[in-house]
């Protein structure tokens, strides 16, 4: 045992004379303090990056199998829609991998959009944070792109059409749209070259630059330190040795509380997998078992759940402006309702970072604003002639909660300012 | 008494009014009998017009048949029972005969799930709603789809009946569609052959509301009674649940044995988080 030890310090020794290990390790693990009172809404940054790894490795293998080819087989189904049915099928655990695969699209947009409520909860995107936060836009928009781009590859009614109506939607630029969104598609429909492009962009342009733009809001957030649930830096109150008196080292603290958060994720993800793959047709559409046909139109198109929310901002829009089509303005509306998110840390102006210490108008607006979003959600899944118990219509309540959504937003800079905030303590507390 | 009984088994049939819901399928995962009698139907009676090109024969044996059973009864077209269940009817002479080529029924129980109900209700109810209407090309008409292009295959075991629909519909006024001034009620009637007859009514007030009834007649010609026709097709449909996921019950089985670990794998984790945080305060 000794023996092995002392063999294994001169083989760190040897690469730590090569590379940093020692010092990277100790930098961004065991020596990288993070606050000790994180509570619930942190496990899912580390939960993220382990449905990142769970969508890259259940990729690969289905990469093995999957044909991005849209051409029909002797039984005039697509290939591509025949291979998925194969992995399901034919290949050994091929349906548990493509089930994970599926359920993980999803439970990447759960975890990341409370991970980004966790950000507005704690104002984690105030000064020193504001490039963390810009890299986690970033990182957020890749990841609807990654979305969209994976949803076309089952090839189904769903896929199909879906893919079809939102690079339309590039065709209401003035001038340049018509052709731009023939540029995307590579044809004049949703085609094998619009398949064989996405295919390209989700499994191989989308994912590198998500990982390397992981990597560097890793990297920033280690530079200024993680914020906490009371919003103090811990960096401001050191011991007589340097380490902050409120932080633990990142390693073995939080990977261990972070293994916990994992198995209690998977928990739930096996929960979804195993015994609800389709969600109730959230998580697979049931067209989607149809295969993609470009002669038959489904009655009612909608996106998956996760882009919901902004799908009805972009249907609410119904005016034309300055002589432009509405629809137009609907993609610019969609746009900026997820564009918006980024200015966070120069539109709040509140004196405190957390909503512990924060006023009553800002938990009423930010709740109202939760409301709105899920609400609106809600409204994308349906056809636009929905009405809530048959009474009241869905149009017009999409129309107020969308203009709330942007008002929410553009008005912060105001009411965070006037806001009765309490006094910040001096140390985090524990609750 | 024997009169009584057939009498009471139709009731269920005579009821079936009001706007069209979906009859719950019943649930025949892990009956193998009745799985094997629904994979039989559907080699008999659909895997003519369509295929299952995603399912091969030889995974009937998880329904409990032998490999020579299969190739002795059930392989028509095929050669080996490793292949998948295709067709000989060429898609392009389909679509000329019927209008449109007859979809693959392999994953039909899923694509036809919606809010209304599971795939393998929509069957259920579709497979138990042709009647018969001589303005069809195929002399068949369906209530759960409507103008739908297929004949109705299973026939001969149900036979042919009358159906009456009484649809109560709003009357607009002719210069503004959306002012509503009155109801009718219109009563279309398909004989046993398919003749159609009706008439409307002028309905008195305003005092109601837009819906439709359908009231089947006596079932002439099956092979089958009511109630056994209403089995085989569950079983049929239980066959198609189970050929569009087959993996589905040992997806579930698996299930508990993965939350089983995770649960305990759950337990050790707290307790090592615990142990390591008992220090910070």
């Amino acid at each position: 045992m000794n023996w092995m030890n002392a063999k294994l310090q001169e083989l760190v020794g040897w690469v730590d004379e090569r590379f940093p290990l020692l010092e990277s390790y100790r930098y961004h693990a065991s020596r990288y303090y993070a606050p000790k009172n994180f509570n619930f809404w942190y496990f899912f940054g580390s939960l993220a990056l382990l449905v990142l790894v769970l969508q890259i490795v259940t990729g690969i293998f289905l990469t093995m199998h999957f044909k991005p080819d849209a051409s029909l087989n002797a039984s005039g189904v697509p290939v591509a829609f025949a291979s998925v049915e194969y992995i399901m099928r034919d290949v050994p655990w091929g349906w548990l991998i493509r089930y994970m695969h599926s359920t993980g699209a999803s439970a990447f947009f759960i975890v990341v959009y409370l991970h980004m409520f966790r950000g507005m909860l704690y104002g984690s995107y105030r000064k020193p944070r504001e490039l963390l936060w810009l890299i986690g836009m970033a990182i957020f928009l890749c990841l609807m792109g990654e979305a969209f781009f994976g949803y076309l590859l089952p090839w189904g009614q769903m896929s199909f059409w879906g893919a079809q109506v939102i690079v339309n939607l590039f065709s209401a630029i003035p001038f340049v749209g018509p052709d731009l969104s023939i540029w995307i598609r590579g044809d004049y429909v949703v085609s094998d070259a619009t398949l064989n492009r996405f295919f390209a962009f989700h499994v191989i342009a989308i994912p590198l630059l998500l990982c390397g733009l992981v990597f560097i809001h890793m990297v920033a957030l280690h530079a200024v330190g993680s914020n906490n649930p009371d919003g103090i830096e811990i960096k401001k109150n050191k011991g007589p040795d340097g380490i902050p008196l409120d932080g633990v080292a990142f390693h073995p603290y939080y990977t261990v509380k972070d293994i916990m958060g994992a198995v209690g994720f998977m928990i739930v993800f096996a929960l979804v997998v195993f015994f609800a793959p389709e969600m109730g047709g959230y998580f697979l559409e049931y067209n989607n078992f149809i295969p993609a046909n470009p002669l038959q139109t489904p009655p009612h198109i909608a996106p998956v759940w996760y882009f919901t929310p902004y799908y009805s901002i972009l249907r609410a829009v119904t005016y034309p402006l300055f002589g432009i089509d509405a629809k137009f303005w609907g993609v610019v509306a969609m746009g900026a309702s997820t564009l918006i998110i980024a200015l966070l840390p120069w539109l709040d102006r509140s004196p405190v970072k957390s909503i512990r210490y924060k006023g009553p108008i800002f938990k009423t607006l930010l709740s109202i604003w939760v409301f709105a979003f899920v609400i609106l959600g809600f409204l994308g899944t349906k056809p636009p002639a929905y009405a809530f118990f048959g009474l009241i219509p869905g149009p017009p309540v999409a129309q107020i909660l969308s203009v709330y959504y942007f008002l929410f937003f553009l008005t912060m800079p105001v009411w965070s300012k006037i806001d009765k905030c309490k006094p910040v303590p001096e140390r985090v507390t524990s609750k | 008494m024997r009169k009584l009984l057939t009498a009471l088994l139709w009731l269920p049939l005579l009821a079936f009014a009001g706007e069209l819901h979906l009859d719950k399928a019943p649930d025949k995962s892990g009956d193998k009998a009745a799985l094997q009698h629904g994979a039989q139907l559907f080699i008999n009676y659909c895997l003519n017009c369509h295929s299952a090109s995603y399912m091969r024969y030889n995974r009937l044996q998880e329904l409990g048949l032998s490999e020579q059973q299969i190739k002795d009864n059930l392989l028509f077209t095929a050669g080996k029972t490793g292949e998948p269940m295709r067709i000989a009817m060429q898609r392009e002479d389909a679509k000329t005969w019927f209008g449109a080529a007859p979809p693959d029924l392999t994953i039909i129980a899923r694509a036809k799930a919606s809010e209304e109900g599971s795939g393998a209700d929509w069957l259920y109810t579709y497979l138990r709603t042709f009647y018969r209407d001589e303005s069809r090309p195929t002399g068949w008409n369906n209530i759960a789809f409507p103008t739908v292009a297929m004949p109705h295959v299973l026939w001969q075991l149900q036979g042919a009946r009358p159906l009456t629909v009484e649809e109560v519909r709003q009357v607009s006024d002719p210069t503004d569609a959306s002012r509503v001034v009155g109801y009718e009620k219109v009563v279309t009637t398909y004989d046993i052959s398919g003749a159609k007859s009706g008439q409307t009514e002028k309905l008195e007030g305003m005092d109601h509301h837009a819906e439709t009834e359908y009231h089947w007649g006596e079932t002439k010609g099956g092979k089958l009674d009511a109630h056994d026709y209403d089995v085989a097709v569950a079983d049929l449909v239980g066959f198609l649940k189970y050929m569009s996921e087959p993996v589905s019950s040992y997806r579930k089985h698996l299930g508990w044995i993965v939350l089983i670990v995770l649960a305990v794998l759950f337990v050790f984790s707290y307790a090592l988080k615990r142990e390591f945080w008992k220090d910070v305060h």
